[in-house]
């Protein structure tokens, strides 16, 4: 079995990266400036010319990209190649807004592919191998992005999509699936589905799973692991910079190798967008140096993580990112406090109760109310109410002191909350402030 | 002592019809029950012919419940029935969390379902006191 899809470039010596990435990045300056208005006028607002780009040193100098740069240029705006060169087109959900539209040539496909397959060799994948892809398929990149990758690999790719799940369950049973693929919180709901048929997760095949997409924390890799009886890894990755496997996890499972190489990476502190040592954290920022179709400089994530060169046991030298930390879109500002749904997953999973919540904000007067609904779980149902008060008030006394936030916790009967096949719902946030 | 169901429903529409329609289904009949409740949920306390099989039928459809052990006593269905059995366990120190009333009654005896904090000792100065406390056998068939 290899350990590496690409070893040249997956174990590559810092100092042939940063020269591969330098090359690659002086190409790319001069095809963005070249192809896309947009970083034409911007280079000549910031007194920078694809010149001034002579390695990876000089990044700093240019411009950053925004979201609201694909928006304002919806949908092809940001493109640099013409339409003969474009073989696909995908879009984010738009679900904060205005969808944005990414495309990509063939070349684009296959970076993306390969960043897809070097994830999958890195947690054991080989040709052999079922890759049982539950991500949905369509305009979200999660489905064709690994189906793609397990077929650069050679696996053979099971294009179940998401959905249907006691199929899924059947599928996994009657064609022995190895590696499922999906979001961290549908992996819970096949897990469940699973329990429910009377399957022993024992008895199946699958021995690992990528899960990304969404935000997840260490506790919920723990349940996934236990629940299915697999190995859980995380994923990473945008359609703006490609999909999922722009950084993925290896067996070590102690942050995301990224394939930087074409996804180059910084951390820069976002107030400032002064760029950061290793080690801290910040918002992530992208440059695409590899791509054609849709050659971003240093785009926003948003993403809050950091990076780190130390050396990896897989033998990869790929610089590694921390799980994200939260997104800036999914931090909610409550009565002036920084909230992530993930802190109240993390505070629910640390009392043994089922991370099935939701955080319902809204506004009374002028101050801001929380209020977390979570799912009763078999060991809490009492016969009396004090009793079923008292987990209600410890579960609201270990947010105040995670959140520094007061929150009304109510439980709410077992699977009465919406579950999802894609993305889980975890905010409503029914304050109307414009 | 008599294994009592707990169902934990929330105060929305339609639960109460829900709940009973899936032992209606499961052709379980319901022998006592009475409803906690506060502003956001419910607690359905049941007293069925088959506790077992309304367990089986209630988690396969994803419903919360537990089961707790509680008294019934039989007491005279005349003024001042109930108060021997209470006063009788309050002598005692034993302390009644909840109480409510058995549907059939036969001849003179009334039947209350007890929720004390001491199952053993309320039993023992109930039977002491002449109160009767039938067994699980007894109050269900």
């Amino acid at each position: 079995m290899a350990d590496f899809f690409n070893e040249k470039m997956e174990t590559m010596s810092r100092d042939e990266m940063t020269a591969v990435q330098s090359e690659r990045l002086v190409a790319m300056v001069k095809h963005a400036y070249d192809n896309v208005p947009l970083y034409r006028q911007r280079f000549k607002e910031s007194g920078v010319l694809p010149g001034d780009i002579k390695s990876i040193e000089d990044l700093y100098k240019l411009p950053f990209t925004t979201k609201d740069d694909l928006r304002d240029t919806y949908p092809f705006g940001m493109f640099a190649v013409p339409k003969e060169e474009l073989i696909r087109i995908h879009a984010s959900s738009g679900t904060t807004g205005k969808q944005t539209v990414v495309g990509y040539t063939r070349h684009d496909i296959d970076v993306w592919a390969e960043s897809c397959a070097r994830a999958l060799v890195s947690i054991g994948g080989t040709r052999s191998d079922y890759v049982h892809v539950s991500y949905g398929y369509g305009l979200f990149t999660g489905g064709l992005g690994l189906h793609y990758g397990a077929e650069m690999l050679g696996a053979t790719a099971i294009p179940v999509s998401s959905g249907n799940t006691k199929r899924q369950v059947q599928i996994l049973q009657d064609y022995g699936s190895d590696i499922i693929c999906c979001t961290p919180s549908y992996a819970m709901f096949i897990g469940e589905t699973v329990r429910d048929m009377g399957i022993d997760p024992k008895t199946l095949k699958l021995r690992a799973g990528y899960f990304g997409a969404e935000a997840w924390t260490e506790n919920m890799r723990r349940e996934i692991e236990k629940i299915l009886d697999i190995k859980a890894y995380d994923i990473y990755g945008l359609s703006e910079i490609a999909g999922p496997g722009v950084s993925f996890e290896c067996k070590e499972q102690t942050g995301m190798h990224v394939n930087e190489d074409w996804f180059y990476p910084e951390i820069i502190d976002p107030e400032t967008g002064k760029v950061l040592p290793d080690g801290q954290y910040g918002e992530l920022v992208f440059t695409c140096i590899g791509k054609e179709a849709l050659p971003l400089i240093r785009y926003r994530t948003r993403d809050i993580s950091c990076l780190t060169r130390k050396k990896c046991s897989c033998g990869r030298t790929l610089v590694k990112m921390a799980k994200p930390k939260g997104r800036t879109d999914d931090m909610l500002i409550i009565r002036g406090i920084n909230v992530f749904p993930s802190q109240v997953e993390h505070v629910l999973l640390s009392l043994n109760m089922d991370p099935n919540y939701l955080i319902v904000v809204d506004r009374v007067g002028n101050l801001d109310t929380m209020e977390v609904q979570v799912e009763m779980t078999k060991g809490v149902i009492s016969d009396t109410v004090k009793n079923i008060e008292a987990v209600e008030h410890k579960i609201a006394a270990a947010l105040q002191s995670t959140l520094n936030i007061s929150a009304k916790v109510r439980l709410v009967e077992p699977k009465s909350l919406p579950r999802s096949e894609g993305k889980a719902i975890r905010v409503i946030d029914n304050r109307d402030i414009k | 002592m008599i294994q009592q169901l707990s169902v934990f429903i929330e105060n929305k529409k339609g639960r109460l019809a829900y709940i009973t329609k899936v032992l209606a289904q499961a052709g379980i009949d319901i022998k006592a029950m009475s409803v906690a409740d506060t502003s956001d949920f419910g607690i359905l306390r049941l007293i069925v012919d088959d506790p077992k099989a309304a367990i089986g039928a209630f988690e396969k459809e994803g419903i919360a419940v537990s089961l707790t052990d509680v008294l019934a006593v039989g007491v005279e269905d005349a003024p001042g029935g109930l108060a021997r059995a209470a006063n009788t366990l309050w002598g005692n120190g034993i302390s009644v969390e909840y109480a409510y009333a058995f549907m059939k009654r036969e001849k003179d005896i009334a039947y209350i379902i007890l929720r004390v904090d001491d199952n053993e000792r309320a039993i023992k100065v109930l039977k002491e006191n002449g109160i009767s406390v039938p067994s699980e056998q007894e109050i269900r068939y």
